[in-house]
């Protein structure tokens, strides 16, 4: 899965990331005054990715660039999911510093299915199960060093799961 | 009243796998009752997993996870007997929290 990327959003990242860091660098002489900072930053529920309609468009809201894939995502999903109301879907990394990991599945009303904080401390792997319309794509991405890492997998649904 | 949250914490030593299942419709606002008429959205939108004062774990989701849904991770740390709190918050602002001890 590409994604076109989008010089504007990176760069407003990119100003945003700046913005914050100068925000952390003047607090640092107060004890524990990152770890609150960064939280309330990173706390907020992202309700416009949640509501983006395709995979690109939730990719961008949630973190305002493309991605890239990657053979170090391990993607364990069905090859033919039965029931599309319950997909068991697990991701796992070999790559370092990983802050968060995201799934979405291409073919649902609203792509952007669950998105994950992976604090320092947390091992980056996460096993959930979703609900899929149809067959379509399931699209991982982790977020590790600042950079966007993505795997994708087919799975096939008999029974699709957001019809009832 | 019984929780919603059932939470198993299982330290190995090193590291802590937590296993946690939810009971929660997760109604998508897709789907339509005998009637017709759509079912209002309605889902977790937020779960937070918390060790030792900090959050070792924080789910985003939307109402494209499964119903009663279930989830897996683990961290390092974390010492058989201690606490792990867990709690979520609904689009409708209903909430729950547990607090587990880990095995």
């Amino acid at each position: 899965m590409t994604v076109n990327d989008n010089g504007f959003s990176a760069t407003r990242r990119l100003i945003l990331k700046g913005a914050v860091t100068v925000a952390l660098i003047g607090l640092g002489d107060i004890p524990f005054s990152l770890a609150p900072a960064f939280a309330a930053a990173n706390d907020k529920y992202p309700e416009d990715a949640f509501k983006a309609k395709s995979d690109a468009d939730a990719i961008k809201s949630l973190y305002g660039k493309a991605a890239e894939a990657s053979d170090k995502v391990k993607l364990d999903a069905p090859e033919i999911a039965e029931n599309g109301g319950v997909v068991p879907i697990s991701v796992s990394t070999s790559l370092a510093d990983v802050t968060s990991i995201s799934f979405l599945v291409s073919e649902n009303p609203n792509a952007l299915a669950a998105s994950y904080k992976i604090p320092a401390g947390t091992l980056p792997s996460v096993a959930n199960r979703l609900k899929m319309a149809k067959t379509g794509n399931v699209i991982v991405i982790v977020e590790a060093g600042g950079k966007l890492y993505s795997a994708t997998k087919e799975v096939k649904v008999t029974v699709g799961g957001c019809g009832g | 009243m019984a929780s919603t949250i059932r939470v198993r914490a299982t330290s190995s030593g090193e590291t802590t796998e937590v296993q946690a299942l939810i009971q929660h419709p997760m109604d998508s606002g897709f789907v339509k009752d005998v009637k017709g008429e759509i079912i209002p959205p309605h889902f977790i939108q937020q779960l937070t997993f918390e060790y030792d004062g900090k959050s070792v774990f924080v789910a985003d989701w939307g109402p494209a996870v499964s119903k009663d849904p279930y989830v897996k991770f683990s961290f390092k740390g974390g010492k058989k007997g201690d606490d792990l709190k867990i709690s979520w918050v609904d689009n409708k602002g209903a909430t729950d929290t547990i607090t587990a001890k880990i095995q």
